[in-house]
């Protein structure tokens, strides 16, 4: 990681966690629907940085995003789950060689970015409503939230990468 | 000693990873504690000054609303006021003494959830305005939560749009009571429980506060009936309740301080612990 790509992620890290509870923790599509876009963070961390940092720097996010929305530690679990699984899902949707390569992200196939982005989503938007609503009896809200969230997320993550792509 | 050690160093991002998700539900699960959640609440310098600042841009988007709302409210305190006032026309009598036992307290809110399954509000009002846990909150239409968390300058609401809500609430026409919860399905209905099978429903029945805790006083307005049935054992029904309060769009808030619930909840453990 070099020193630019350390000032962005800082950055990036305040942004987003700004972003997220000023403005897109309330939209609230259709009563519940919210897109949680901080996770962008966890999807842009360089390949090359340290997989225990990122761990730990996704718990902090979440616990920011916690914080502010008074939901005890769902987001800071989900986020440190999909920061350890990164890898593992890098290796199934850009093969097993972007160690090597190193693959930018902005840079690769469309389906192989779309699929890298949606698992990323998926997990963690299942694993925070699991959490937050904590109970079996509701297993339909839990997936209901996770698909139609996702899908929201996923979009305005994709809107967010062109944009920002397109500037540079 | 040697192998432990390589172990932890090779599984060194899975254990930092368990353990950081094992801090994670453990901060959930102390949520679900109505009075734990001291740990990681919005009640706290940083949120509740981003939130202030927030409030500072988005109060203006619902002024008119809002001006609305306190104007209809002051026409009825004002009828009520001329009311009073020729009641007690010949007796001398000093209004700041008027006997009652609850304390009534202004607030805005900051920060509202109505999306989760486990929503929570914050307010501008803290320790230092007096406000202690356990007061209850209701806003011009109708009932909003309770103060779970305090600090300094801001308090934390547990709205009635939560699972963990219970709130003692009764027909107004028939005194029947039950328990006012919430289904996480719709931010404007919450549901009634426990009312006796022998209680007269009507679409359209007006629900308040039962008076039965030492929080509401008796007759805060709730809601009106929407619709009900007889639950699986035939002997409460559940009704699903209108709230007056459109709990997506709260400003104003009042707090109520029940001054004499110290003294309630010390007989009543004596009496339980004479038992």
């Amino acid at each position: 990681m070099s020193n630019s790509d350390i000032i962005i992620n800082i950055v990036r890290f305040v942004l987003l966690i700004f972003l997220q509870v000023m403005i897109l923790n309330n939209i609230n599509v259709a009563g519940y629907i919210n897109p949680y876009i901080y996770i962008l963070f966890i999807l842009l961390f360089p390949l090359d940085g340290d997989k225990g940092l990122l761990i730990f720097l996704s718990f902090l996010l979440g616990l920011s995003i916690d914080i502010f929305g008074d939901s005890g530690g769902v987001h800071a679990g989900a986020c440190a789950f999909i920061a350890y699984i990164r890898p593992i899902v890098l290796k199934y949707s850009f093969g097993v060689s972007y160690e090597y390569k190193s693959v930018k992200i902005n840079k690769a196939d469309a389906m192989e970015r779309l699929t890298y982005i949606a698992s990323l989503v998926f997990m963690h938007h299942l694993i925070m409503f699991a959490l937050e609503i904590f109970s079996f009896k509701h297993i339909w809200l839990i997936l209901k939230s996770t698909l139609f969230s996702g899908i929201f997320t996923i979009v305005i993550i994709i809107c967010t990468m062109i944009i920002f792509n397109r500037k540079s | 000693m040697q192998q432990i050690i390589f172990f932890f160093i090779r599984n060194k991002n899975f254990l930092l990873f368990a353990f950081l998700f094992i801090i994670s539900v453990g901060l959930t699960i102390q949520t679900h504690n109505f009075h734990n959640n001291k740990f990681i609440s919005s009640a706290n310098v940083v949120t509740g000054a981003v939130y202030t600042f927030r409030n500072n841009i988005t109060d203006y988007f619902t002024l008119s609303k809002e001006n609305e709302q306190l104007l209809q409210e002051n026409l009825r305190l004002r009828k009520k006021l001329a009311q009073f006032r020729n009641s007690f026309d010949d007796e001398v009598l000093d209004s700041t003494v008027l006997p009652s036992k609850f304390k009534y307290y202004t607030a805005r809110v900051i920060n509202n959830n109505y999306s989760k399954s486990k929503n929570h509000l914050t307010i501008d009002r803290g320790k230092r305005d007096s406000i202690k846990i356990d007061l209850g909150v209701i806003s011009s239409k109708g009932i909003v939560g309770i103060v779970s968390d305090i600090s300094a300058n801001y308090a934390t609401v547990q709205s009635i749009l939560n699972t963990n809500s219970r709130i003692n609430a009764k027909l107004k026409k028939s005194s029947h009571f039950g328990s006012l919860i919430w289904n996480t399905e719709d931010p404007n209905v919450a549901q009634l429980i426990d009312i006796p099978r022998i209680a007269q429903l009507n679409y359209g029945d007006t629900i308040i506060t039962g008076g039965r805790s030492t929080i509401f006083p008796e007759g805060i307005l709730i809601g009106t009936i929407q619709d009900f049935h007889l639950d699986r054992d035939k002997n409460y029904y559940y009704v699903n309740i209108n709230l007056f309060n459109d709990m997506t769009s709260l400003e104003n808030v009042y707090l109520i301080e029940n001054t004499e619930a110290e003294e309630i909840i010390e007989l009543e453990k004596r009496v339980e612990n004479v038992e």
